[in-house]
């Protein structure tokens, strides 16, 4: 429901801009005008809104839609040659990147901000604070007999475990997968999967032994919900935040976020001049959207490849 | 109604052809077509993915198996947690919607003032005014928290609620095609009920009910096909995880929850996840066809039969 209902909407917003854009009368920037289509991953999707909202504000004439129908129906649409950029929270597979070369279609790979995945608990659970890969993958693997808290570890109490996440469609339960079970796409079944992150933070704030994962800019938007698990990754316990996930030691759940550029798009000055203000403007945006920002490191080969895709 | 015949009275029947009558003819029969096209359409849509979906799994899985997992690598293609699902909530639904909905019909031909009943029959009637999306909110978070408050162990996601606010929400269907199948009935009946000594309740219920019995059986079944059919409140109060359970304390995931959920993903048109949401939306169909049809023939039964 949510992806169309977001698009729409996105759409709208757009027009109904574009509409106050023309009455201002090309007041901003260098004059840009044209339409520059997005669409792909949920959790990228509000960095590439936010991104479009400031440009706004200098280029009045360039409107940007924003589609969040998955990172893998991002690129779908994205290798048909329907959209100008695609949001990816995980870089492109083989099988996609051979069908947009069949299709023609050339791209330039930006990497634009650092994703960390939050696991979560309800509020009201005073057992624990970190789980270790292993416990995870215990929970989340295919055929999982975990059904209470007690099946974790036996010092936790005997209530039952409610979970939640992510659907199949998303780069999040890829992400989370590979990472967690070992490999991706493989996970249990018996979870209220959902492409919708709201329902799972609505599930786990409302169920006490509830557990569920998420990008953490939704963590983040719904601190005061949900209580944030540690997560052990062989070195320790440690918590999600954007320090961790920008240091990288919150492993192995933190990932970088691209957005590709179809080439022939990108040849359009309103779509370089875009991309390059995502690059120049990258820590506001990431911050506004509550990504991790870019470390120095990656914002100079982030340069570097737009200095290569402008030629 | 059948008793009606078509043919015209004598005086009406002229040699002369009419043609502006054939066209008004020919028009009016056009729009009874659309809905019946309509339903032949949507038949020929859902087959042809379905019959392919069947081709790689077997009836007799699809019907048997215990787990729905068609997303998931390997996939799983029992359909029966979505049908449980979907029973959890309509009998829930019908629970609520019968018992008040008849009452309130009862109540409103055979009791009320005719001036109380020209106020309450259209406020009633708003009910089934309010957006589903409205009521599925409200089941999430106002039923639900209400049902832990009193003491029931409900998940966050649960048939119970939903169930709940639909069966709400279909009183005014049942109770408004009930009155009107009651006020139907022909005042000789109650007038000879109460001269054989009857009071309100035997004339309402042992003369007036059975003689309308065909309508409020039709408004029964138009209840319980909306209920199956039912999909903003169960997407949002029922939950989307597949369940093999009829307890409606649990998350389930309906039908049409599924077929909406999947319908808006991603699934890639012509692989196999795509063609379980045709698969599960024949299921619904012939559910929904196979009922109706049992219900016609209850009628037909049961029907008495006045004039």
């Amino acid at each position: 429901m949510r992806p169309l209902v977001i698009t729409l909407t996105a759409a709208l917003t757009a027009v109904v801009l574009a509409g106050c854009g023309g009455s201002g009368g090309g007041g901003g920037g260098n004059g840009l005008s044209g339409l520059i289509e997005a669409d792909g991953s949920s959790t990228v999707g509000p960095f590439t809104s936010a991104a479009a909202q400031r440009f706004k504000q200098e280029q009045s004439g360039v409107n940007v839609t924003v589609g969040i129908s998955g990172t893998g129906g991002g690129f779908e649409r994205f290798c048909r040659g329907e959209t100008d950029l695609s949001d990816a929270s995980r870089p492109i597979k083989d099988e996609e990147r051979a069908i947009c070369e069949k299709n023609g279609i050339a791209y330039s790979e930006f990497l634009v901000a650092n994703d960390g995945i939050a696991v979560v608990a309800n509020k009201q659970n005073d057992w624990v604070d970190c789980l270790t890969v292993a416990q995870l993958k215990r929970i989340w693997e295919p055929g999982s007999k975990v059904k209470s808290w007690q099946d974790v570890d036996p010092s936790f109490p005997d209530e039952q475990l409610k979970l939640f996440g992510p659907g199949t469609d998303s780069g999040t339960f890829d992400f989370f997968t590979d990472k967690i079970v070992g490999e991706e796409g493989a996970s249990r079944t018996d979870y209220s999967a959902t492409e919708n992150d709201n329902v799972t933070v609505r599930g786990v704030s409302g169920e006490k032994g509830g557990l569920g994962y998420f990008g953490l800019s939704y963590f983040e938007d719904n601190r005061s919900q949900l209580k944030d698990l540690k997560v052990n990754g062989g070195g320790g316990c440690v918590a999600p935040t954007r320090e961790t996930v920008q240091a990288g030691t919150y492993t192995p759940l933190s990932r970088p976020l691209f957005i590709y550029a179809k080439t022939s798009s990108f040849k359009r000055p309103e779509v370089e001049a875009f991309i390059r203000f995502i690059i120049d403007h990258e820590v506001e945006i990431a911050d506004a959207a509550r990504f991790v920002p870019l470390t120095a490191a990656q914002l100079k080969l982030a340069k570097q490849e737009l200095r290569q895709a402008a030629g | 109604m059948a008793s009606r015949s078509a043919v015209a009275p004598p005086a009406l029947q002229s040699s002369r052809i009419r043609w502006g009558e054939l066209v008004i003819k020919g028009m009016l029969a056009l729009c009874a077509l659309v809905s019946v096209a309509t339903t032949v359409g949507i038949l020929i849509a859902l087959l042809q993915p379905a019959i392919d979906f069947f081709r790689e799994i077997s009836v007799v899985d699809f019907l048997t198996g215990s787990e729905w997992a068609p997303l998931f690598e390997p996939g799983s293609f029992g359909v029966r947690p979505l049908v449980y699902g979907t029973l959890a909530v309509t009998f829930v639904a019908i629970a609520v919607a019968v018992p008040f909905g008849l009452g309130s019909a009862i109540y409103l031909s055979e009791y009320a003032h005719r001036r109380t009943r020209k106020v309450l029959k259209p406020t009633l009637e708003i009910l089934a005014g309010i957006p589903t999306v409205v009521f599925g909110y409200f089941a999430l978070v106002f039923v639900t928290p209400w049902l832990r408050d009193i003491g029931i162990q409900v998940d966050i996601f649960n048939a119970l609620a939903a169930g709940l606010v639909m069966g709400v929400m279909l009183i005014p269907t049942v109770a408004s095609l009930s009155e009107d199948a009651m006020q139907a009935v022909p005042d000789a009946l109650r007038h000879g009920a109460y001269a054989l000594g009857g009071n309100r309740v035997h004339v309402a219920t042992r003369v007036v009910v059975p003689a309308a019995l065909s309508g409020i059986v039709a408004s029964f079944v138009l209840a319980i096909s909306r209920a199956i059919g039912e999909t903003m409140i169960v997407l949002i109060a029922a939950g989307q995880q597949p369940t093999l359970t009829l307890d409606p304390r649990r998350t389930v995931e309906t039908m049409t929850a599924f077929i909406a959920a999947t319908g808006n993903g991603d699934v890639p048109r012509g692989s196999i996840e795509y063609k379980t949401i045709f698969a599960v939306g024949l299921t619904l169909f012939v559910a929904t066809y196979a009922m109706n049809i049992v219900a016609t023939r209850l009628v037909r039964r049961f029907r008495e039969v006045y004039e």
